[in-house]
């Protein structure tokens, strides 16, 4: 076994598009779940929404980019709002259903025949970073930049830095919020809304913004990922959501910076497993395929996710007491 | 104040005779054909009620009389089949229950709605009205209400001082007792400077130590000025602090009156006890004759 390339592949996970992709959508998922108590399992749609915006925007309407990514986040509002009029005065179980709904309904649409020329099909669309001129607005030169695992082309340093860009101003418009009377009433409905009512709070409004501004935070996910790899309706599927979910939980729900730690660690973990598991395979540890041995990833990522919610369900970065009064 | 005194009690609150539906001097909340049914129970069916301004009234009745069932109509946590029904003056049917609590109308829940993930002072600054921070465009720039979120604060400590809760102003609501909780309930309505507060069985789970002094803190809000209707089913709490006292049973108003004169009325003790306690059913019968060691042999 090669413990160099596999220490190496697993160190690069800690910073790429990818992993700032999932920590932008997971801080949605922490404003949504965490601090407003809603349960949303559509967030890929969320994502969709925004990514395919870009580039649609781009590639059918001519747009520039940065015009392109404004339409996507304006797209993920108004999904937002057409999930929320008529589910957000109902139990919070009937959200969950209706998101996941509306996220498969969103894959199903964009993967059809129907729409190919606007939304590539099975292909997806790609091109859109060159044609809207987000390739050209890169400002670093030519050449190969970082060091050790972490050594990049111009190109992945420019999307890595836009993202961290995007994502620290949402972490920090996350933590702006939350410290706020905006963000005690958000909390308040999340413990429990006919308290808040009877305070004179108009919950639907309240929960309504906490969806869209989550909703935009996870459209700007899916645009960061649209930045450095094609979109297509095989990304955007059920199983990441639910890899979103384990992230959020990993790092502590109604944490700012636990989303973006939770999804660093599993993508590192993710990096590690993909590496070391078919090597296991291969060197007969392991009594399966190399290929096998790769999916088996994905049973320890839910076997994660269900430890974590029994044994730790704040999250690493979780207030403890929170803990001592699981409802 | 003695802790056995009985307070001074709100004198001619009513015009007329003391029956159900009487007219009052200075009614805060008046209400007209106010029916609610679930499915087949009429749960609520109140033809006039008016509440007295100033004073503190008890709603009081069997189990399943409707008197949560009302209050949740009178909040706009329900809405009623028909009816209508005014607030100092201002119609309230059909108003969403966050504005019925905007215009000074605070409620407090039977089953004790403390935030439990939230600490003590977050629960007291909650209540707050008109808090310029909690609009979503002016969270983002603490200036515009760092000062009035200071204010609030200070006027949270004071409230919390006086029901003895100051100490624990860091714990998460969760760590409370049930009686604290209720305290903290009900502290937390008066964030909202209401004019009438509504009381849901405020002794309900409380531990004898601590009824005493949430007794003065309801006695308190009437000297403060505020109207107090509470829901309960201790009859000592009623007679020591209400100035007048509806009786509901079956979903009807049944009485009303003084608290002395109105538990011994007839309709109230047919309430509770039955309407056919007195009657003689007559010869019990099925009894297995007693057989006596004579007969026997």
């Amino acid at each position: 076994m090669d413990w160099g390339s596999i220490l190496n592949n697993t160190a690069a996970g800690l910073l790429t598009p990818t992993t700032l992709a999932f920590a932008l959508a997971a801080l949605g998922l922490a404003m949504h779940f965490g601090f407003a108590g809603l349960l949303n399992f559509g967030i890929a749609g969320f994502m969709a929404v925004g990514a395919y915006g870009y580039a649609i925007s781009v590639l059918t309407f001519g747009l520039p980019w940065w015009l392109g990514m404004i339409m996507g986040v304006v797209a993920s509002v108004i999904f937002a709002l057409i999930l929320g009029i008529p589910t957000l005065r109902l139990r919070g179980d009937y959200l969950a259903i209706v998101t996941i709904a509306a996220a498969e309904i969103l894959r199903l649409l964009f993967l059809t025949t129907a729409f190919e020329p606007v939304t590539g099909s099975a292909d997806g669309l790609f091109g859109y970073n060159a044609a809207g001129g987000f390739a050209e607005a890169n400002p670093f030169p030519v050449g190969d930049y970082g060091f050790g695992p972490w050594t990049y082309n111009e190109q992945t340093l420019w999307v890595l830095v836009f993202g961290l860009i995007v994502l620290s101003v949402a972490v920090f418009l996350l933590w702006a919020l939350m410290r706020s009377p905006w963000g005690r009433v958000i909390k308040g409905i999340r413990e429990d809304e006919d308290a808040v009512r009877a305070l004179g709070k108009n919950v639907f409004a309240y929960k309504m913004q906490a969806l869209v501004i989550g909703g935009v935070f996870g459209a700007l996910g899916g645009i960061v990922l649209a930045t450095s790899a094609n979109v297509s309706p095989g990304i955007y599927v059920t199983s990441l959501t639910f890899f979103l979910w384990t992230a959020l939980l990993l790092g502590g729900a109604a944490t700012i910076f636990g989303p973006v730690l939770g999804s660093i660690i599993f993508w590192v973990l993710q990096a590690f497993l993909t590496n070391v598991l078919p090597a296991l395979a291969e060197s007969g540890i392991l009594p399966v395929s190399g290929i096998q041995a790769a999916t088996l990833r994905y049973v320890l990522v839910g076997l994660g996710l269900m430890l974590i919610v029994i044994y730790r369900p704040q999250g690493i970065f979780g207030d403890k007491r929170e803990m001592t009064f699981v409802k | 104040m003695s802790n056995n005194q009985t307070p001074e009690k709100a004198t001619n609150l009513h015009i007329g005779k003391a029956e159900p539906g009487c007219k009052k001097v200075d009614p805060i909340l008046v209400i007209d054909n106010v029916k609610k049914s679930f499915g087949g129970l009429t749960a609520v069916e109140v033809a006039h009620l008016e509440i007295p301004n100033g004073a503190i009234t008890a709603l009081i009745g069997p189990n399943g009389a409707g008197k949560t069932t009302l209050f949740n109509l009178l909040t706009g946590f329900d809405t009623p089949d028909t009816g209508t029904w005014s607030f100092a003056g201002k119609d309230l049917a059909g108003v969403p229950s966050f504005k019925v609590a905007q215009m000074g109308q605070v409620r407090t829940f039977q089953l004790t709605k403390a935030l439990s993930l939230l600490t003590v002072l977050e629960n007291m600054k909650l209540g707050a009205k008109n808090q310029t921070g909690e609009k979503l465009i002016n969270a983002l720039i603490p200036s515009l209400w760092r000062k009035q979120d200071k204010a609030l604060e200070l006027r949270a400590m004071e409230l919390l001082k006086k029901f003895k809760l100051d100490a624990k102003k860091d714990d998460f609501a969760a760590s409370l007792s049930g009686g604290q909780r209720k305290l903290l309930e009900m502290a937390r309505a008066l964030m909202t400077d209401p004019t009438l507060v509504m009381l849901d069985e405020p002794m309900a789970g409380v531990n004898p130590a601590l009824t005493q002094s949430l007794l003065e803190h309801v006695l308190n809000l009437k000297n403060e000025g505020m109207t107090v209707l509470f829901v309960e089913h201790d009859m000592h709490m009623v007679r020591h602090i209400a100035d007048w006292v509806v009786v509901m049973a079956e979903g009807k108003v049944v009485a009303e009156g003084p608290p002395d004169t109105v538990m011994k009325e007839q309709a109230v003790i047919d309430a509770y006890l039955g309407a056919h306690q007195d009657t003689d059913l007559g010869v019990v019968t099925g009894r297995i004759d007693i057989i006596t060691e004579e007969e026997t042999k």
